[in-house]
């Protein structure tokens, strides 16, 4: 570190219940295994909504004081009524919020004072690809690009070293640059 | 610079069907192969390959199977010694080991170079073949420089292999008889899968090649497609020339000891990827074969066809419940990927603005440009088209056009 601190950072993550978070999972690591869910109802076209309550973690389910709302629709180039962000927008969302939490957390562990943080993020998508025009042309995004504006009490390079490091513990960062297994079935 | 009237490129089924129809309608013409007849048959498959259809449906015009063996497959000594008798029994004038360099145009005509000279034509019939080059994915460039690479084109028999794992990738009727014959050689072997289509050898008694001629199916017009870019992509069947084999698809692979994963997604890091999506792959592969099957049966009803076993369904294709998504490909010991990934015709030597933005010769039913045809190509006008016994009768149709529109004369 070549920052010099005279109070302790703060940047609002609890660092010490984490890290003993990790002396529990070393000792039970059942209790590590998560089980994340969203449930989706299709509402009108496009437009549908997630809600996000329970998880399952620690060995049982849990009950979060109240249910999040996530909506999705398209915008009206795809003849949509544009009531909410694409799956796609919601993607690069997730991919923005987990590193930048990340960072928050790297950075408190670190001691390093936040002052601000930005994530703007852009994915490309050739969308001939989900209108069946070309099988050469994935669905997907071609191309993902971050782009991080932080102020804080450290050296630009301790900065692109707590970006570095946020990456290299994201879930959303490994979920979108890795394969995964996914199951879909019809009940 | 000799001048004819018409010039076939290629003295495979298709340059010697069209030879045929040009014949019966006493057009001159001449044939150009870079080898001898039948010569990608003959110098460019692998020595176990049998054709995918039964020995009775290897129709040209003017000739049908004669043998003593009509529902076997023949090896590829036998379509050769079959496209050779057919040649020497219509009197194919063939220019044999004639490599065709370039083709440009040459006032209402087209003009030939050869290696052996050069032609002037009236019209130009393209019969060169769909499968002239192997196509790589792009990601073949991320492989460790140790691992060998083989397309179909290069590959013969096992022996060919190194010691060491082999991943092959692709699930068509290649990849799938590929991977089958590595395995049995003693490899272990990984097949990446993405979307590919199941289909039995044999359903209700018959083989499937006779359900789909007489369903109709073959006779699938262009006109009747909707998305034919499509339908002109689809995977060959996984099949094999074997009346013994039902099924080589992916239950039989991994019964025979083979690992089925997904698509492959990528190469990075000494690393293969691929796509978490095979189930999804397995269970569109068993819908589409069995909406295929559930048309025969409608049609065997309609049309009251006796003698043939009651319907039947077969089970699911399993696959792991967690495919492997990486492959270390070091640590798996993976000596050789062979890409089955798919042919493409290869049109370099035409030059000529009748490509779309992505290199593909554009066509309507085999019509490229005035007095420019082109024959053999997937779903050309039929969904047989790439099929011996269906490009008899696309020769037939251009050469109709051909002497409608230009006559027999010597241009």
């Amino acid at each position: 570190m070549t920052y010099v601190s005279t109070t302790p950072a703060n940047n609002g993550v609890n660092t010490e219940a984490l890290i003993g978070a990790r002396g529990a999972f070393a000792e039970t690591p059942v209790a590590a295994q998560f089980t994340f869910k969203s449930t989706c109802d299709w509402i009108e076209g496009t437009y549908n909504r997630n809600s996000i309550s329970g998880y399952f973690g620690l060995g049982q389910e849990h009950e979060r004081k109240r249910t999040f709302s996530i909506e999705s629709d398209h915008p009206e180039v795809f003849a949509a009524a544009d009531r909410a962000p694409t799956p796609t927008e919601i993607v690069l969302a997730a991919l923005a919020s987990c590193l930048t939490g990340g960072v928050a957390a790297v950075a408190q562990h670190r001691g390093i004072q936040l002052h601000s943080v930005r994530a703007t993020v852009e994915g490309d998508i050739d969308v001939q690809g989900i209108l069946g025009m070309d099988p050469e042309i994935r669905n997907g995004f071609s191309a993902i690009r971050v782009s991080f504006e932080i102020d804080a009490d450290a050296s630009d390079e301790d900065i692109r070293a707590l970006v570095a490091q946020s990456q290299k513990r994201s879930a959303v960062f490994d979920i979108v640059t890795n394969p995964t297994n996914v199951a879909v079935t019809v009940a | 610079m000799r001048r004819i009237h018409t010039v076939i490129i290629g003295a495979g089924q298709a340059g010697l069907a069209m030879s045929y129809c040009l014949q019966q309608r006493a057009v001159p013409h001449v044939l150009l192969e870079r080898g001898k007849v039948a010569n990608s048959w003959a110098t460019e498959r692998w020595d176990s390959l049998r054709l995918l259809t039964p020995n009775w449906q290897s129709r040209l015009p003017g000739c049908t199977y004669a043998g003593s063996d009509p529902d076997g497959f023949m090896d590829m000594a036998g379509i050769v010694g079959f496209l050779d008798g057919y040649a020497a029994a219509i009197s194919a004038p063939v220019e044999p080991q004639t490599s065709v360099t370039s083709v440009s145009s040459l006032g209402d005509g087209y003009r030939v170079t050869t290696d052996k000279g050069i032609w002037a034509c009236r019209n130009l019939v393209l019969a060169s073949g769909a499968c002239n080059r192997a196509h790589v994915p792009s990601c073949a460039a991320a492989l460790p420089g140790h691992i060998d690479q083989l397309s179909p084109l290069d590959y013969r028999n096992p022996s060919q292999l190194r010691a060491g794992s082999v991943l092959v990738v692709g699930a068509s009727a290649t990849g799938v008889q590929l991977a089958a014959e590595v395995r049995a050689a003693g490899h272990e072997v990984t097949l990446a899968a993405g979307q590919h289509i199941r289909m039995p050898r044999h359903y209700c008694g018959r083989d499937i090649q006779w359900w789909m001629e007489q369903s109709g199916l073959l006779a699938t017009t262009t006109g009747e497609i909707d998305d034919l870019a499509r339908a002109r992509a689809v995977p060959s069947l996984q099949l094999v020339g074997d009346p013994d084999a039902q099924f080589l698809d992916l239950n039989a692979l991994q019964r025979s000891g083979v690992e089925v994963v997904g698509r492959l997604a990528g190469i990075r890091d000494g690393e293969a990827l691929f796509s978490g999506g095979l189930a999804n792959a397995a269970m569109l592969s068993d819908l589409k074969m069995n909406r295929t099957l559930a048309t025969f049966d409608i049609w065997a009803d309609e049309a009251e066809i006796d003698s043939l076993a009651p319907p039947e369904r077969f089970p699911a294709t399993e696959v792991p419940a967690s495919p492997t998504l990486r492959l270390d490909l070091m640590r798996k010991q993976i000596s050789t990927v062979i890409w089955a990934t798919g042919f493409r015709p290869d049109f370099s030597w035409l030059h000529l603005p009748v490509f779309d933005r992505k290199g593909r010769l554009v066509h309507s039913d085999g019509l490229v440009a005035p007095g420019l045809y082109v024959l053999g190509l997937p779903f050309l006008r039929t969904r047989k088209s790439s099929l011996i016994d269906g490009v008899g009768a696309d020769a037939a149709a251009l050469a109709d056009h051909l002497v409608q529109f230009t006559g027999r004369q010597v241009a």
